[in-house]
């Protein structure tokens, strides 16, 4: 019946790697690469399971984690384009506009729904 | 792994085939749906039911070790970290200026509820103190 477990979580993945090739945005692709990871652990659980080692749960808690802080980090870089600090990390010329770029999206993020 | 715990056999083989059901089905759904914020909703089902049931049938199976605390832990963190990464993607598509894609029949309907409430603060300065109160 793991195998089974094993097949359908190989079809979704299947599906999701789809998604991720074709995707028509960029945040469509991170969705599916989140997806992908999920999946991703439940089948490092279950042929854990299949072989009769129950140890490769660590595995995948290991990657549980990398998975969660690899998609925050992308979706930060994709919206501040750098990965430290967003306005330290500019250059001194384009300090202003970064702090008012962030200043911008952090106003956006917290009104919410305001319409458009 | 005794032949005593039938009754949990059944039980963990029927979460573990419901949690591979809702895995495919979640997939299908991310191909299937038309955009992006109906994709999120596939995602969510993929990432709630299909894992949770999926690791109660593993932790079934497991019986009561180190193991099932390990499928505890894993869990409880797939269940913190899949709303909060799909939040942050939803989030961040927001900010970036993708929008939900209105059906020509309600754009009317939305625009005028949209400016309704653009136009409710002002509106209500006449009672400071029994306005929002409702």
């Amino acid at each position: 019946m793991f195998v089974a477990a094993a097949l359908a979580i190989g079809v979704a993945m299947v599906l999701t790697f789809i998604r991720l090739c074709t995707g028509p945005t960029l945040y469509d692709r991170v969705a599916a690469v989140n997806a992908f990871g999920t999946e991703t652990v439940l089948l490092i659980g279950v042929i854990g399971f299949l072989t009769g080692r129950p140890d490769f749960l660590d595995i995948a808690l290991l990657y549980a984690l990398i998975n969660f802080v690899g998609t925050i980090a992308v979706l930060k870089f994709f919206r501040y384009r750098a990965l430290g600090d967003p306005v330290m990390t500019r250059t001194p010329d384009a300090t202003p506009d970064a702090r008012k770029n962030a200043v911008e999206a952090a106003a956006v993020a917290g009104a919410g729904s305001r319409p458009s | 792994m005794t032949a005593s715990g039938g009754i949990v056999d059944v039980l963990s083989w029927i979460a573990i085939v419901g949690g591979s059901a809702f895995l495919v089905i979640g997939a299908v759904g991310l191909i299937r749906f038309p955009e992006f914020w109906s994709r999120l909703h596939a995602i969510s089902v993929l990432d709630s039911a299909g894992v949770l049931l999926l690791l109660l049938g593993m932790g079934l199976q497991g019986g009561l070790s180190l193991v099932t605390v390990k499928l505890v832990i894993l869990g409880l963190f797939l269940l913190i970290t899949g709303p909060t990464a799909t939040h942050a993607v939803a989030n961040a598509a927001f900010v970036s200026g993708l929008r939900p894609p209105i059906r020509s029949e309600d754009r009317a309907a939305v625009a005028a509820t949209a400016a309704a409430a653009t136009r409710e603060p002002p509106a209500s300065d006449g009672g400071p103190a029994s306005g929002p109160s409702g």
